[in-house]
């Protein structure tokens, strides 16, 4: 018993001398919020993000990494709405760490500055994976960017008052950059107006509302069930009068549907990056649109 | 009345510019009224152009970005506001067995009085397990999970507050809770992989060992994960039994530590000590169901070895292997009275067993999964060492829905014949979609 004792008062030691002045220690459940994260917080945050793109958020489970990472976060950035619901809150209750419990300042949602989209007036598990507080899968949209940014930055700046100078700064740099950006991409994505398109899931809603796209049908019958040999044959008849230009997939997604579809419908299945990292192209919130726009602005032409 | 008179005539003056301009001005107001009344009709029927073309385009209303964030919708008001999240389990099976199932047992280890075996045969209706949770205050959560059973009892599975406000890696739990020891005891029913527990656990613990007690657990400020834990309650629960005294009454010891190795693979290892005691502990049941007079008294010592590795190389597809090496000491006096005469006897006895589980999600939907049991109790005859094998298949419409098959051949019983079994069985989840432990 002395051994695991002597651990035990070796660690404890560790844990206290932890270099107070060091980088904030946050914990981005996406990879999209790591780096919005990084982008807002530069060399002042050290951030570990929980999940990669090729990953479906809803369905990660506590791994003990992430435990310990909860552990030592000063501040966690999550979706919220639902998202994480499977395992973020068995990673907080976990972490026996105040700082990031629902309510503290180290616990922030970014749809806290948003308003979502498909909020339902009525919830039943029989409509598949509802979100009862509305669509959180926001980061296809980049004036949620811009209003997540705002926040974000405020919250970095409640956290080390002492540094809100350096994080109202980044921020301001980072606005200007981003407007520059959406202004580009706005002028760039105009021949996407109203182009009949099929998604996979409702989670690329935010894009087609902010390019306008006209989304015909879903892969999904109902959201998170995947779909029948049935329900794609009545797909396919249904399509065959006013077929899509495009069928836009994520990167996490199984393809065999949308390329069964496609091959019926003769219209494209377009791979999207959906997360920042999820094509070799989206390497930062920057290109994860860049990339998006120039796959759908390829298939359409 | 000199002074009365120029009152009233001052009365009257002071009168004379309210009354005449008012009568003067009727018409004014009328006008002026009619006025407004044309304004805001023009208005409302503005607002109401608005809001169809509003409605007409959808969610349009949302593209234009808030100028600062919208309020959460509001939650539900009045007394309702506070509810607690609410989720129930329901479960139940269809058995089938080569050989009765009343007189199964297991070969060498003595009765562990928990819900163990494969049940009846034909249908049976499983635990529905009814869970309330929800923040106490900003100090404390709590839950409880109550259990209804198909014989129509209702049994606290779990009660417990735990802190939610403790820095530095520290929460403590208590009340009746399960203990923190070795992998699969944490676990709740509705979310193993198989049907029912290892036999080990069925030997060691009657299936899971609930404390009734406090729990101090503390994770290391490390990016291994690395979290200890300390029990202490009251002995209710097989090994051990209550005693009539103060104090502790049966400690637990763990050590879990776990990690990623790349992008797909996770793993957690783990060590644990039980240090239990137990008096007049039954040896069971005579043929009528009297217990026995026979019963062990003294200490009952258990070291757990736990491990689970899982690699997901997509999200549809993950492989877990999990294994324990369970090892218990008792070391006391035994009454033994084959003949009616209780005899006391110096008792001593070393028993353990293992298991290994491997459960292969091979599609969006489907899982199967091989599990191999194996026990020695101690003694050098050769029947006495039990072991099964299990096959299962499941099939997970959702993440609420569980429809599973199992098939075992088990060779528990002390005379050494083997039983084969098969359960189907379903698991629904409802009400409040829960988090899950790795």
């Amino acid at each position: 018993m002395k051994n695991p004792i002597r651990i035990l008062i070796v660690l404890l030691a560790m844990g206290g001398a932890w270099p107070a002045q060091a980088a904030l220690k946050v914990l981005a459940t996406t990879s999209d919020w790591g780096a919005l994260v990084t982008e807002l917080g530069g060399e002042r945050v050290n951030v570990y993000v929980a999940t990669n793109a090729l990953q479906d958020v809803h369905r990660v489970e506590a791994k003990p990494s992430l435990v310990a990472r909860a552990r030592t976060a000063d501040l966690l950035v999550a979706t919220g709405a639902e998202l994480e619901i499977g395992w973020l809150p068995v990673l907080v209750q976990e972490s026996g760490n105040a700082h990031i419990q629902p309510g503290a300042p180290g616990y922030f949602e970014v749809v806290s500055a948003l308003r979502l989209l498909e909020v339902p007036t009525k919830v039943d598990r029989s409509m598949g994976d509802i979100h009862p507080l509305g669509n959180p899968h926001v980061q296809l949209d980049p004036h949620n960017i811009a209003l997540i940014a705002h926040a974000l930055s405020a919250r970095l700046a409640q956290l080390e008052p002492a540094q809100a100078a350096y994080y109202a700064q980044r921020e301001k740099d980072f606005d200007t950059r981003w407007s520059a950006a959406i202004a580009r991409w706005e002028a760039k994505a105009v021949p996407l107006k109203g182009v009949p398109v099929v998604i996979m899931h409702r989670d690329q809603a935010y894009l087609c509302h902010w390019l306008g796209l006209n989304e015909i049908a879903s892969i999904e019958p109902k959201p998170g069930v995947p779909p029948t040999a049935a329900y794609l044959g009545q797909l396919v008849s249904k399509l065959t009068g006013s077929p899509p230009r495009v069928i836009m997939i994520n990167a996490y997604n199984d393809a065999k549907a949308a390329n069964w579809l496609s091959e019926r419908v003769h219209a494209p299945v377009v791979t999207l990056p959906f997360s920042v990292g999820g094509t070799p192209a989206a390497k930062d919130l920057f290109g994860l649109f860049d990339d998006s726009l120039d796959k759908l602005l390829a298939a359409v032409k | 009345m000199m002074s009365f008179r120029p009152m009233v005539a001052l009365l009257a003056l002071s009168m004379l510019p309210a009354v005449a301009p008012a009568a003067d001005d009727v018409a004014a107001l009328r006008a002026e009224l009619q006025e407004l009344k044309s304004d805001y009709g023009a208005r409302v029927d503005a607002l109401e152009a608005r809001i169809q073309q509003l409605e007409s385009s959808g969610q349009a209303a949302a593209a234009l970005p808030p100028p600062e964030p919208s309020p959460p919708p509001a939650p539900a008001g009045g007394a309702n506001a506070f509810n607690p999240a609410i989720s129930l389990i329901l479960g139940g099976s269809y058995t089938s067995t080569s050989r009765d199932p009343s007189d199964w047992n297991i070969a060498g280890f003595p009765p562990s009085g928990g819900e163990v075996g494969p049940g009846e045969r034909s249908f049976n209706l499983g635990e529905s397990e009814l869970t309330l949770s929800a923040s106490i205050d900003p100090y404390f959560s709590g839950v409880l999970t109550a259990a209804i059973t198909g014989e129509n009892e209702i049994e606290v599975e779990e009660a417990y507050f735990r802190t939610t406000a403790l820095q530095n890696g520290l929460s403590v739990k208590g009340g009746r809770f399960l203990s923190g020891f070795g992998y699969l005891n944490e676990v709740h029913a509705h979310a193993w992989d198989f049907v029912d527990q290892p036999l080990v656990y069925q030997a060691l613990f009657g299936g899971q060992f609930k404390q009734n007690g406090v729990q101090l657990k503390w994770l290391a400020p490390t990016d291994l994960f690395m979290e200890f834990g300390a029990e202490a309650g009251n002995g209710d629960g097989f090994p051990s039994t209550r005693r009539a005294r103060n104090g502790l009454n049966g400690v637990t010891l763990f050590a879990h530590v776990g990690g990623d190795i790349g992008d797909d693979t996770s793993w957690r290892a783990g060590a644990s000590w039980l240090d239990q005691h137990a008096e007049d502990r039954s040896a069971g049941e005579d043929a009528v169901g009297d217990p026995l007079l026979e019963g062990f008294t003294g200490d009952s010592r258990t070291w757990v070895a736990d491990a689970v590795f899982k690699w997901a190389p997509s999200p549809r597809r993950q492989l877990k292997v999990q294994g324990e090496y369970l090892h218990r000491d008792e070391d006391g006096t035994f009454v033994f009275d084959p003949a009616g005469i209780a005899t006391l006897a110096n008792y001593r006895n070393a028993q353990s067993g293992w298991y290994l589980q491997s459960v292969y999600q091979f599609a969006a939907r489907w899982r199967a999964g091989i599990r191999y049991d194996s026990l020695d109790s101690g003694s050098d005859t050769a029947e006495l060492h039990p072991d099964r094998l299990s096959l299962m298949l499941d099939w997970n419409p959702s993440e609420f829905s569980r429809l599973r098959a199992q098939y075992d051949w088990d060779n528990a019983r002390d005379d050494g014949e083997q039983d084969r079994i098969l359960r189907l069985q379903y698991i629904y989840g409802i009400g409040a979609h829960g988090a899950h432990k790795y």
